[in-house]
């Protein structure tokens, strides 16, 4: 990644909640075609860092720049320019209830381009076909599992070929099978598509394993930040608390879930 | 018992602060709906004909069997009550007159703008109540698709269209229902009724209902959005903004229609 560019930085990033400061000064920056996952425990400020970096928040204190541009200095029309360029997988898929996957995935298409309903059915074919859901277009999100959801909800992340990818917890809700191949859908998509890709979870193995630098955040600050290594090998105590935490909660072992699954010893 | 005073002192001021909010969150809607109506071509991003029209059956077209029904009932209704009442100064004679300006100037966009409300305002704030609670919203936002050009000018100008024209055709029903009770008792043909409907009405009288019906077609909309967008607590928060906005679209069709009186007839 050295001498790559930086596609997301936050500088002196404070927000609050209220009168609680949730953001307490965040110095952030994701290079040119990186995994950056976030994590954290509950309350840690992931989300509202997530909010800030998809222009849903304005910064109490500092600036939030993608690809280049500061948030806070565009005018509404630029922020829709700029948003044509950004991608995002919402936690619970936010696919509307009242369009099939395929008009769900067309959507965006259809706004921000001229193309005709045929080359965008096209389109939207093939990016169902990337997230391994071909042939479910024409059915409703209510029909859909919610590993599919996730999928049908990072294919329409991905119908405009952003240059920025976020995800707000792609497993959460999801059985390790499930997660472990949102994981990897979330790895082949980088590889073939070259995004920045921002990952909010506080699923530490999803973030283990599909991370290229972790940033772990707690109380609204980051207590850490660095490859998955660094991020092991840290001596802060509350980073080795998070982690230790894995140990207790979760224990993702594919194989012996599919055994107890099916009901082997 | 001064605490007392200073609480209620409290909660009406906080109640007065956030009744003002949503005034002023009502007024940006209605004016960020004409920016995008006048300029979302020129910005690439023209308000959806098809969603227009989509919202135009839903609100309009679906509410005209009901709407048959209720408009029917109260010009029958009112026929009876006024044939009654005028029976006792021998001027039943003259009921049409009555009739006919009670029905166009009054009880037709009143019973219309009810009945859209109850129905449509209702949905519409529950479906964008929803949206709210499942970042479909967020979604929009963040896709570049503007929310009010997306979710709320469609219903706007459907209602725009469609409020007036059910108004019309409750006009005609209602009409219709009255004639029919009066050429039965007053052994007068529909006809005659007819010519005097013609004879009692003036221009005037027909713009006066209709001007109230667009009138309601903006409170209507913008109560269910103001509310949807207020959505908070899942489907429970759903069901208490749903309900608040029928109350709401209501309650401010009535103070409407009654200050648009005081105004016109001065």
């Amino acid at each position: 990644m050295n001498g790559a560019e930086v596609s997301i930085e936050v500088r002196g990033l404070v927000s609050y909640y209220g009168t609680r400061k949730v953001l307490k000064g965040i110095d952030l920056s994701v290079l040119d075609g990186e995994i950056m996952v976030i994590m954290g425990g509950s309350g840690s400020g992931k989300s509202t860092l997530l909010n800030h970096l998809l222009g849903l928040l304005s910064p109490a204190e500092g600036s939030v720049r993608l690809l280049g541009r500061d948030l806070a200095r565009l005018t509404p029309m630029e922020m829709l320019d700029l948003r044509r360029h950004i991608g995002v997988a919402f936690q619970s898929g936010a696919l509307f209830s009242s369009l099939s996957v395929a008009e769900n995935i067309m959507l965006p298409l259809r706004e921000h381009s001229d193309l005709d309903r045929k080359t965008m059915e096209i389109i939207a074919r093939l990016k169902l076909e990337v997230v391994s859901l071909a042939g479910f277009g024409d059915l409703m999100p209510a029909e859909l599992s919610g590993g599919m959801i996730k999928r049908a909800a990072l294919a329409r992340a991905i119908v405009m070929d952003p240059k920025l990818l976020f995800c707000d917890e792609p497993s959460a809700g999801l059985d390790p099978v499930v997660s472990s191949s949102i994981d990897e859908l979330i790895l082949r998509l980088r590889d073939a598509m070259g995004m920045t890709t921002v990952v909010v979870t506080h699923d530490l193995d999803s973030a283990f394993k599909i991370a290229d630098r972790i940033c772990v955040l707690d109380d609204g600050e980051i207590i850490a930040l660095g490859s998955k290594d660094e991020i092991r090998a840290s001596s802060n105590e509350r980073v080795q608390n998070l982690l230790n935490r894995r140990s207790e909660e979760v224990t993702l072992d594919t194989d012996a879930y599919l055994r107890r699954l099916l009901g082997e010893s | 018992m001064r605490s007392g005073y200073l609480h209620l002192a409290e909660r009406l001021g906080r109640a007065t602060v956030s009744g003002l909010d949503e005034m002023g969150f009502a007024a940006h809607l209605l004016g960020k709906s004409l920016y995008w109506l006048v300029l979302g071509r020129r910005r690439r991003q023209p308000v959806r004909l098809d969603s227009v029209v989509a919202q135009a059956f839903e609100i309009g077209v679906l509410a005209i069997p009901i709407l048959t029904v209720l408009t029917f009932t109260i010009g029958v209704m009112l026929a009876i009550q006024g044939i009654y009442m005028l029976k006792t100064f021998g001027a039943e004679s003259r009921v049409t007159t009555g009739i006919s300006l009670s029905l166009v100037r009054e009880f037709s966009s009143l019973i219309t703008g009810i009945l859209v409300a109850g129905r449509s305002g209702s949905a519409l704030a529950a479906r964008l109540g929803t949206m709210t609670i499942n970042q479909e919203i967020d979604a929009l936002t963040v896709m570049g698709i503007d929310p009010v050009r997306f979710l709320v000018v469609p219903p706007l100008l459907a209602m725009l269209v469609m409020v007036p024209a059910l108004t019309l055709w409750s006009h005609l029903v209602s009409l219709f229902g009255a004639g029919l009770y009066v050429s039965a008792q007053l052994d007068i043909s529909m006809g005659a009724f007819a010519q005097q409907v013609l004879d009692a009405l003036r221009l005037a009288d027909l713009a006066h209902g209709l001007s109230k019906s667009a009138i309601f077609a903006v409170l209507i909309t913008l109560v269910g959005v103001v509310n949807g967008a207020a959505v908070t607590g899942g489907a429970e928060g759903v069901g208490r903004m749903t309900t608040r906005s029928v109350v709401q679209a209501i309650s401010a069709i009535v103070v409407t229609d009654m200050i648009f009186a005081f105004m016109v007839t001065r």
